[in-house]
């Protein structure tokens, strides 16, 4: 099976001699639920903008969806990132005063889809995160969770391939961040790849995959199987 | 993958919809120069098609014929007392009249005014057809005719009554003109072609030669001549007047001096055009620097939309769109008020408002030049954030 993503030997040095990731080899498959762990600084972040072509590595290649991302140009690469990834962050990225369905029909905005047919779309992603009822909600009228969830139909709407989320619960109270991981294991039973970036162990053991971070390298990648 | 026009437009616009104070502000920049220019270029052509319609109602075609300078002899210059029925055989000339000044005269409101306080008026002797030609109009009573013309009558300009103090015409109204009591049979309405005869007092030509011993001689001729053939008549108007001494005759055209007075206004154009041409630039120095305070604030923002697949083009393009529909509501709302203001302006003065199309589209090709030269920048240093580095931004 092709693998969704796959980084080879990559490396990630930033201006000043800080060197984020540190040689990393990997490969995530389709269907699966990836937890990426470590300690602030030891390079998560920088991690998953690797993986979702948000920065070029320094070293190494990485390859999404069978594209080898180094030798796509700017142009081809947005395609691509618009096509198979779907990110979730930890601030939810909702402009002030944007209705909720607006915020999500944004995520197939740069897909080349007809306004009506984006809402369309959009009131099904919101329904299924569960917020049929907060359509024309604006961030501020939504709770912390709500908005979460408002990201991650954004994220959704297009169908990603696979979804990257960064410390997705890292702004949310317990009850609401359960929530939140709730919905990333549903769209994981649906099919979808998830990896989650977060320092809380806790969610991490939850879940089939886990990646360990320190200092920018991969010191665990284990597959636990709870069940 | 392009996004449809309509998603540009959208996405441009969305950006403005948040902010509506910081748009208003910025807009009013663009919008005060824009209105500055068109309202100056609208004043002026209102001015000119006034101008237009006074000399359309008045004729461009009226000549005057007045004796110059003597050349050879110390005598003043005349013309011949002949010259109007020799001006009347020119073959495209379709009117002709004249009056001939007295200047041994005055008029006074009656005989106990103290002589020398004669308010300017002159007093001319005015041929019966003198009304057609020169475009003038009764304001009150009526013009003299062949029985008037004979005896003690006299028709005043429109500000000769004012300073005479005469109201209205009638058969008991009398003016105290060359030592005779004179009838007030008629005031004139201004003459915009003629103004020296709005501050004179006109009476028949035989009774200025019977009670004011007139000589006879004409001192202006008015004539009309087909307009495409009015060159061809000035040129010989001079020897056909006074073929004795055609050097000593002065030809000129009324109309022209009317011309001449309004352009002088402008001067004053090219000064509030500049004034103009100064606030846009300040105008598109506020979109400019919104822009960049914007792309500033908005990085987040433009690292989600990396994320969502946008490409460097298209965060460009988003942001030369807002810029540009911010300019371009400045320049509508900037036209709108330059209309206003030349409406407002038209209308105290009584002239009909004219807003030239090509002002007004110049005035929004100029707003489109400001709003993507302001643009460009802050929309390249938009696109040129790499998507992580805007996401982490503060």
């Amino acid at each position: 099976m092709t693998p969704v993503v796959r980084l080879e030997a990559v490396s990630k040095r930033y201006a000043g001699r800080v060197t984020a990731v540190d040689g990393i080899s990997l490969s995530i498959g389709p269907g699966e639920l990836v937890a990426v762990t470590g300690p602030s600084g030891s390079g998560k972040s920088t991690l998953l903008h690797l993986l979702g072509t948000l920065d070029r590595p320094s070293a190494g290649s990485v390859h999404v969806a069978g594209h080898d991302v180094s030798r796509l140009s700017d142009r081809r690469l947005s395609d691509v990132r618009a096509a198979t990834i779907g990110f979730v962050f930890q601030q939810f990225h909702l402009a002030a005063g944007v209705p909720a369905v607006d915020a999500v029909a944004d995520g197939l905005l740069y897909r080349r889809v007809r306004h009506a047919e984006r809402r369309r779309r959009a009131v099904a992603a919101l329904t299924r995160v569960g917020l049929a009822q907060r359509l024309d909600h604006r961030p501020h009228e939504l709770s912390g969770g709500e908005q979460q969830r408002v990201a991650i139909a954004r994220a959704v709407v297009g169908e990603p391939a696979v979804i990257l989320a960064d410390e997705p619960t890292g702004n949310l109270d317990t009850a609401s961040g359960a929530a939140v991981l709730d919905l990333l294991h549903d769209l994981h039973a649906g099919g979808t790849t998830v990896v989650v970036v977060t320092h809380d162990h806790q969610i991490a053991g939850n879940l089939p995959r886990r990646l360990e971070l320190r200092d920018g390298r991969l010191v665990n990648d284990s597959i636990v199987d709870k069940r | 993958m392009r996004l449809y026009p309509a998603d540009t437009i959208r996405v441009g616009a969305a950006g403005l919809r948040t902010r509506p104070l910081r748009v208003v502000l910025s807009a009013l920049g663009i919008a005060i120069g824009i209105a500055a220019m068109v309202s100056v270029v609208g004043i002026s052509t209102s001015s000119r098609a006034d101008l237009d319609r006074i000399l359309a109602r008045l004729g461009t075609n009226l000549l005057t014929v007045a004796p110059g300078v003597p050349i050879f002899s110390a005598e003043p210059a005349r013309l011949p007392t002949e010259a109007v029925t020799m001006i009347a055989r020119i073959g495209p000339v379709t009117s002709v009249t004249a009056v001939g000044d007295i200047p041994e005269a005055r008029v006074y409101r009656n005989d106990h005014v103290p002589s020398g306080q004669t308010g300017a008026i002159a007093v001319l002797a005015a041929r019966l057809d003198l009304l057609g030609p020169v475009g003038a109009r009764m304001a009150d009573g009526v013009w003299l005719n062949e029985a008037t013309a004979q005896y003690p009558a006299v028709v005043l300009g429109a500000a000769a009554a004012d300073r005479l103090g005469v109201a209205e015409s009638g058969i008991r109204v009398q003016v105290w003109l060359g030592g005779e009591w004179f009838t007030v049979i008629g005031i004139l309405d201004p003459v915009p072609l003629v103004p020296e005869l709005d501050s004179a007092a006109l009476v028949g030509w035989p009774a200025a030669q019977r009670y004011l011993d007139f000589d006879g001689h004409p001192t202006t001729v008015y004539c009309r001549a087909d307009e495409d053939q009015i060159d061809q008549v000035r040129s010989v108007l001079a020897a056909t007047a006074n073929p004795e001494a055609p050097l000593e005759v002065d030809v000129s055209r009324p109309s022209d001096a009317l011309t001449a007075k309004r352009a002088t206004d402008r001067t004053f154009t090219a000064l509030l055009l500049g004034l103009g041409a100064v606030a846009l630039v300040v105008g598109g120095v506020g979109v400019a620097n919104t822009m960049v305070i914007s792309v500033l604030e908005r990085r987040a923002e433009i690292g989600l939309r990396r994320t969502l697949g946008a490409t460097r083009g298209q965060i460009r393009s988003q942001f030369l769109v807002e810029s540009l529909l911010l300019s371009a509501l400045g320049g509508a709302g900037g036209v709108l008020l330059g209309i206003a203001v030349t409406a407002t302006y038209a209308t105290t003065q009584g002239w009909p408002t004219v807003v030239p199309a090509p002002a007004m589209a110049a005035g929004l090709a100029a707003t489109l030049v400001i709003g993507s030269v302001a643009g460009l920048y802050p929309a390249v240093r938009a696109a040129r954030l790499s998507p992580a580095e805007a996401l982490t931004a503060p």
